[in-house]
């Protein structure tokens, strides 16, 4: 039913898409390193040489009961749930940032346990809800 | 025979029912911001700033979805030759520019109360750019090649490769770490939204389409006319 031209152009088409797929993903495999927007304790913990002078980001949940403010520094814990890493950070934190929640902070590492932030991100989940459904599942949890 | 038919069905579809669309546009566009902004709950962590997801959600989708099209009609386009196709794409190509602008704008502005900062080139921000990149450089094609063949070729070509990016902007948040939150909505499970603000967002969305939808046969109207008006002169 397809004549020889549409044909030929089908096979062309395929074959390209096929090369510009493989290319695409080489790449972006290759890039992964600057993809990613941070890195998790964990990811930190097993990288061997890691630089201490690099900006890096370091994302995870803020520990409970882990947040201690001083004056304007606040010190508080970012876990992954296996590593953990301390932060230090001089300045406002974002309305968002809380215990439990999601966090990105910006800085150098003193070392592979220590971070010190020059800027503090919240970052959110995907569950949207209204506050009494919250708390009513909170109360339902407990 | 479906050549000739079938534009001028959808023209004469368009001149009928547009007023209609208009219409209803305008009670859903009513009926869905009254319910967003005033009769939603707010958030349970963000408070009111989740209202401006009615906007930026379904803009992306439409942002996403026009790219799709185009895309597809792309391939079809180089392989059939039906000159219906280019013009469906052409016409549908502003509307996606447009949303994946505001997309990113309305983005912006939440980012800032809830993240704490305007903008960070984490992999779904950046390729959300990127996607917009595409959608310039579509319509850029079409406006500056001058002969048909050409422009039609050049904008397919684009269409195609800017469909490897849409994938790209969906999974972002699943396959790399990004400070954008993974999807609430996805075909595999429920979505994580609280159906007080789920029906919003689906009003809104409906009437973002319907709004894309009158734009696009306004637009394809004028395309269909164009190519008519140049086959005139051709033959005089």
């Amino acid at each position: 039913m397809l004549t020889k031209k549409v044909k030929s152009r089908i096979i062309f088409l395929v074959l390209a898409l096929l090369l510009a797929s493989i290319t695409i993903f080489t790449v972006l495999k290759s890039l992964e390193e600057n993809v990613v927007y941070f890195l998790s304790p964990s990811e930190i913990y097993n990288k061997e040489n890691i630089s201490l002078d690099k900006k890096i980001r370091v994302g995870g949940l803020v520990k409970k009961n882990s947040i201690s403010r001083n004056g304007e520094t606040v010190s508080f814990i970012i876990t992954d749930l296996k590593n953990e890493i301390i932060v230090s950070y001089i300045g406002l934190v974002p309305n968002l940032f809380s215990e439990e929640k999601g966090v990105v902070a910006e800085g150098k590492l003193k070392d592979k346990k220590y971070f010190i932030a020059d800027k503090i991100l919240a970052k959110h989940d995907e569950n949207y809800m209204p506050p009494e459904v919250k708390e009513a599942l909170e109360k339902s949890n407990n | 025979m479906l050549k000739n038919f079938f534009p001028n069905k959808i023209i004469s579809l368009t001149n009928k029912f547009i007023n209609n669309l208009i219409i209803l546009l305008i009670i859903v566009l009513v009926a869905g911001v009254v319910y967003s902004l005033l009769i939603s709950p707010p958030d349970h962590i963000q408070g009111d700033s989740v209202r401006i997801m009615y906007v930026h959600v379904p803009s992306s989708f439409i942002a996403l979805g026009c790219f799709a099209f185009i895309g597809v009609a792309s391939i079809i386009n180089l392989i059939f030759k039906i000159k219906l196709i280019p013009l469906l794409a052409k016409s549908l190509a502003p509307i996606g520019f447009i949303f994946s602008l505001i997309s990113i704008v309305t983005g912006s502005f939440w980012g800032k109360p809830t993240w704490g900062i305007w903008w960070v080139w984490d992999a779904r921000l950046t390729s959300m750019v990127i996607l917009l990149l595409f959608y310039i450089a579509y319509i850029f094609a079409w406006k500056f090649i001058e002969s048909f063949e050409k422009a039609n070729k050049v904008s397919s070509i684009i269409g195609i490769v800017g469909l490897f990016n849409l994938p790209v902007i969906k999974y972002s948040v699943d396959w790399w770490n990004t400070l954008h939150q993974p999807s609430s909505i996805t075909l595999t499970s429920a979505p994580t939204i609280h159906y007080k603000m789920l029906i919003p967002l689906a009003i809104m969305f409906f009437s973002m389409a319907l709004y894309s939808l009158i734009i696009f046969l306004m637009r394809y109207k004028i395309e269909v006319m164009k190519i008519k008006i140049i086959k005139k002169k051709k033959y005089k």
